[in-house]
This record gives structure tokens, sequence and C-alpha cells, in this order.
């Protein structure tokens, strides 16, 4: 049972400051964005007003989709946001779907997680400060009765934990459960006598077709999902954050 | 008679354990919420697509808590933060 629940391994160290480690996450990381940059590339060669590649319509697709979630979920003055959301989700299922090829994922790593966790709590702040300034947002505490304010208190702080303990959860429990399977049918194969050994690779033949079904579920559906809902809360929370109706719309013809 | 470890690492396992009675809740509230999607859906058979695609967020919104336990027992199991300070 060693090596199941373990945290990432250490790649390397960097010798400057006393040894900075250089995770597993860290290195995948790199290759999603090295990807994501080709990917990019590809998409966005040799534009043409109205699209006769394959490539253009998906990037167009893409760009469309985001566009419009942001747009009804936050609303029309908060178009400019569409960019940050695209890099999360982007990056989020990546980091989830990258464990189909073996390697660990990036967001089954806490740090990862909370990491955007703060900074959609450092923009809540933020927006918070900037639309009522410090005092409004120091009062918005103790609204509506002054008893509620260790409640609202941790409310706030609750917000970025829970994004982030929900998305890690889901997909380090999925890593578990996988590698807990695995082992089980290793097991398996040892009792049935199908467990052969070449070198130093062993071979199971139990453990062929039942970890790829599962992996539907805890690797796809779970990643994605947990990827749109990290996107989808972080606009509603931002986009709550500073409430003032727009000033640049044309008013309601009466 | 006991260890110290042995102590710590039983008494562990039983919190484990413990902290996964509530896998009740978000059984519960997520049957009850598909159970609410297909009556929407029996109601009124287009809006199919919107019912379904806004109870999977609601169901991965409910399984929050479930998760916060899984969370806990699995740290309880796996990197035990007591052995440490023993």
């Amino acid at each position: 049972m060693d090596g199941i629940g373990q945290g990432p391994r250490v790649a390397f160290t960097l010798p400057i400051f006393g040894g900075i480690e250089i995770t597993e996450t860290i290195v995948i990381g790199w290759l999603i964005i090295a990807a994501v940059f080709l990917i990019c590339r590809y998409l966005t060669s040799s534009l043409e007003k109205v699209p006769t590649k394959k490539r253009q319509i998906i990037a167009e697709m893409f760009v469309g989709f985001v566009n419009n979630m942001v747009e009804t979920t936050m609303g029309k003055k908060w178009k400019h946001y569409a960019p940050y959301i695209a890099t999360i989700l982007v990056y989020a299922v990546l980091g989830a779907l990258v464990s189909l090829l073996g390697l660990r994922s990036m967001t089954a790593d806490f740090n990862v997680t909370l990491t955007w966790a703060l900074m959609t709590f450092v923009l809540i702040t933020y927006y918070k400060i900037r639309s009522g300034g410090v005092l409004g947002y120091c009062k918005g505490f103790t609204s509506p009765f002054a008893v509620m304010l260790p409640l609202n208190l941790l409310s706030e702080i609750a917000t970025p934990l829970s994004m982030a303990f929900r998305m890690f959860g889901n997909i380090s429990g999925g890593a578990v459960i996988t590698s807990l399977l695995y082992s089980a049918l290793a097991a398996l194969s040892k009792l049935c006598h199908v467990a052969f050994e070449f070198g130093g690779i062993g071979v199971n033949l139990m453990q062929l077709f039942i970890p790829a079904v599962l992996s539907i579920y805890f690797d796809l559906f779970s990643g994605c999902i947990q990827a749109y809902i990290f996107a989808t809360l972080t606009m509603v929370y931002v986009s709550g954050a500073d409430d003032s109706p727009d000033e640049t719309e044309a008013p309601a013809a009466s | 008679m006991l260890t110290e470890k042995a102590f710590v690492l039983g008494c562990s396992a039983i919190g484990a354990g413990l902290a996964m009675i509530a896998g009740i809740g978000p059984g519960i509230g997520e049957g009850y919420a598909v159970g609410k999607t297909i009556e929407s859906i029996a109601r009124q058979p287009e809006a199919k697509g919107d019912c379904t695609r806004t109870m999977f967020i609601g169901v991965a919104m409910a399984e929050s808590t479930g998760i916060y336990a899984f969370v806990v027992a699995l740290i309880l199991m796996f990197a035990n933060p007591f052995i440490g300070k023993l």
C-alpha cells in the first residue's frame, strides 16, 4: 500500500536559495504550457475573414463558447474577463486530462488549486474595495446585523478554501481510487495465474479493461465538470463583488 | 500493552471511518435533485438539455461536503499528521 495517496515526487532540485525542489506538478505544468502554446499557434495560423479551414472554425467555436459563458454569467460589463476565464478553464481541463496519458494530474496537487482559489479571493477583495471603499468593505461584514461579523468572516475565508478543496478532492480522490483498483487487479491476476514478468516490467492481464472504463468517469467526466464549475464559481463570485449596474449601457426606454 | 504508535494508528482508522459517515448527505441531496430534474423534464420535454446541464452543475456543488469528508479520511489513512508528532 506504499505509494498510494502520497504527494507528487520531486523531479529535480534547483541549487539556488538553498535548494528549491521542482516537483512533478511543476514539470507537467510546463508540458501543458508548451502544449497549449503550440496548439494556439496552430489554430490561429493563416486566419481569414470568412473561415474555410477546420482549425479556424474550432478556434472560433471555443472563443464564442467562452464569450457566451462570460456574458451570460457575469453580464455585459464584464466582457473583458473572458481571457482570464478561458485560461483557468483550459489550464484546469488539461491539468486533469493529463492523467489519461499516465502522468499525475496537475490539479491533484493542492498547491495548484489553492493558488487559483487565492487569485479569485484577491480579485474579490479588490473589486469589493474598489466599488465600496475600504470602509464599505469593512462595513459589509456587519451586514445585515452586527452579530453576523464572525459568520461573514468565516464565509469569506471558506469561499476560496471550498473551491480549492472541491477540485483537489475530486481529482486526487479519483487518482487514489484508480491506484487502489490497479493494486487489487494485480493481486487478482496473481491469483488467477495471469501475471507475467518481462525483464523489470510486470504485466497483469486482469488490468487490461476495467480501469479504462472507470477512467471515463474519474478522469474525463470529473475533470471537465470540476474545471467548468471552478470557472463558473470564479465568474459568479467576482461579478458578485461589484454589483453596480453598467453605466455605459443605454437606459431602458420608458 | 499497546504502543503509542499502534494506539494513534488505530484511532486514526476509526476516525477515517467516522468521517465517511458524511457520505449520506450528498447521496440524499443529489438523489432529490435528480428526482426534481426528472419531474421537470416530464413536464416539459423540450427543456431536457437545459435541465440536465443545470442538474450536473448542482450535483457537483452538492458533492462538495462529501469530498471534504473524503479528503479528511484520505489524510488520516495515508498522510497521517499525528504520527509525526509522537
